[in-house]
């Protein structure tokens, strides 16, 4: 227990205050920059882009749709990477960053789901249809509220690091293995991901590729989501940091009357 | 000033409304969280510095 | 180990043990079903293999948080987690026992409630196997849960929420089976599918539970 005691003593002052220093000062840089790619991309498809001639004006909602997807599963990366951080070398920050990823992945999923409903009912006429794709997404949104939920539900916080990190490397294996079974279950009507697949970005794909006209606000808009990504995760992860240490002050109070 | 968005206008206008929506949500919330947090840190830090 | 396996299992036919409720849970959601559907005996008999893998999941889910909890709470957990077998061992024969006193009754029932919803003859047969590869999965995913969860005070609930997303592909294929099986479809693939996935969650999910169950009893 001393060696713990010790250990986490370390932590208070070392780790975490240079985190905490970093981000300030990283901070608003991301902050600006994703705004900014967010309103430029946004505006730049949504005022001065043309309607597809199939879908008409619907295609502006890939500027939403597409960077929330791809956000929505690499922050799931991103947790499965911090919780492997954390499970072997036991940094703090790590694990606190998982944590604070894991509503802004809850976020992202909701709005690909939203997005996609409110596109395929005019277009599929449906709001949902039991799609892989879409399906998997709906098992992706349900391994975030389990995550979520028990980090709520552990009183301890290493502990709850430490389960919450062996669900979320349980869960990856079990999320893949979800996405081969249903993709085997229906075949789908979603179209394959046409964004980033390399004869999409060339043109030499003339099925289902992006043309350039709507490409350029969309890389614009993908690459504010990552950044506001980045922000929001620094910003919370400076949260959590906080939190903790107010409860670890607040214990050496009682503890020294 | 809005362009002609045809008989889709309100499926491209809700996919934004609700998009753009959720995310002011989820940085309202951390940021009101992350300013609740740090204010609490900073009172229970001076009342351990005054109490030694 | 064997002498732990006979535990649990006097343990679980004891009254009080919750031996049982899972069986009754099954029948009940299988009578429940056709009151919610309607009578129609062709829909009935089309979504009766999907039907009786579902109310099977949920019987098992039903028994899941007292797998680990009674054992938490007397405190013969902490004395097997310091005892020479390793905890991994633990938690494969508490899925085991679990399996034997709650996945094997649903298997051997479900042909009986089969008929109730008008189950395709071929069916039976299939709704058997599929059910008899695919419980071991449910038992040893639900270990790992009831692990994750043995310290909170209402785990019953999360313990559902952890559960269910990973019974997912277990019951994709499962079900598939079930229902291929039904209506004369060939079936192989995915039993086969169904088999790897029973087979590498009862090798490797073990060691996340242990790991899981360590934690915990720090």
């Amino acid at each position: 227990m001393s060696i713990a005691a010790k250990a986490n003593a370390l932590w208070e002052y070392a780790n975490p205050r240079k985190f905490l220093a970093t981000s300030e000062r990283v901070l608003p840089f991301f902050w600006i920059t994703s705004g900014a790619c967010l309103v430029v991309g946004l505006v730049w498809g949504f005022f001065f882009t043309p309607d597809d001639y199939k879908q008409g004006s619907t295609v502006k909602i890939i500027y939403l749709h597409v960077p929330a997807a791809l956000m929505a599963i690499n922050c799931w990366l991103m947790m499965l990477a911090t919780s492997l951080v954390w499970l072997v070398r036991r940094h703090h920050v790590s694990a606190l960053a998982a944590r604070a990823a894991a509503p802004i992945g809850i976020v992202m999923t909701l709005i690909a789901l939203a997005t996609g409903a409110i596109w395929g009912q005019p277009m599929w006429g449906t709001w949902w249809a039991w799609d892989p794709r879409l399906t998997s997404f709906l098992i992706l949104f349900l391994f975030y509220l389990g995550y979520v939920a028990l980090w709520e539900a552990i009183e301890d916080s290493d502990t709850a690091a430490d389960l919450t990190s062996v669900l979320c490397l349980v869960g990856s294996v079990f999320a893949i293995l979800s996405r081969y079974a249903v993709n085997f279950w229906n075949q789908g009507l979603h179209q394959g991901a046409s964004v980033m697949r390399a004869g999409a970005i060339t043109g030499t794909d003339t099925e289902e590729k992006v043309s350039n006209i709507y490409f350029y606000p969309l890389l614009l808009c993908i690459v504010g989501f990552v950044l506001l990504f980045i922000a929001l995760v620094l910003y919370r992860t400076g949260t959590e940091i906080r939190a903790r240490r107010i409860k670890a002050l607040l214990t050496r109070e009682r503890v020294n009357g | 000033m809005i362009p002609d968005l045809g008989k889709y206008a309100d499926t491209v206008l809700w996919s934004y409304v609700v998009s753009i929506g959720l995310l002011i949500v989820l940085v309202g919330f951390s940021v009101i969280r992350g300013r609740k947090v740090r204010a609490e840190m900073e009172k229970v830090e001076q009342r351990m510095t005054r109490n030694g | 180990m064997i002498a732990l396996l006979l535990r649990d299992l006097k343990l679980a036919f004891r009254a009080g043990g919750g031996f049982g409720l899972g069986l009754a849970f099954f029948l009940i959601v299988t009578v429940l079903v056709p009151f919610s559907v309607g009578p129609q005996s062709s829909l009935l008999s089309t979504i009766a293999p999907g039907v009786l893998w579902l109310g099977a999941l949920l019987a098992c889910l039903l028994s899941l948080d007292r797998l680990l909890a009674l054992d938490w709470e007397d405190g013969s957990l902490d004395l097997l987690a310091t005892a020479p077998l390793p905890l991994e061992a633990v938690v494969t024969i508490k899925a085991l026992a679990h399996w034997l006193t709650t996945g094997l009754p649903l298997v051997l029932a479900a042909p009986f409630l089969g008929v109730l919803l008008n189950l395709p003859a071929p069916g039976f047969a299939w709704l058997v196997i599929s059910l008899l590869i695919g419980t071991p999965a449910m038992s040893v995913i639900g270990t790992f849960g009831a692990a994750l969860t043995v310290g909170l005070k209402r785990g019953g609930l999360l313990l559902s929420l952890l559960v269910l997303p990973l019974y997912v592909p277990t019951l994709i294929f499962g079900a598939e089976v079930a229902r291929r099986g039904a209506t004369g479809m060939e079936t192989q693939t995915p039993l086969l599918m169904l088999a790897g996935i029973t087979a590498a969650t009862v090798a490797l999910l073990p060691f996340a539970s242990a790991a899981v169950l360590r934690i915990n009893l720090r």
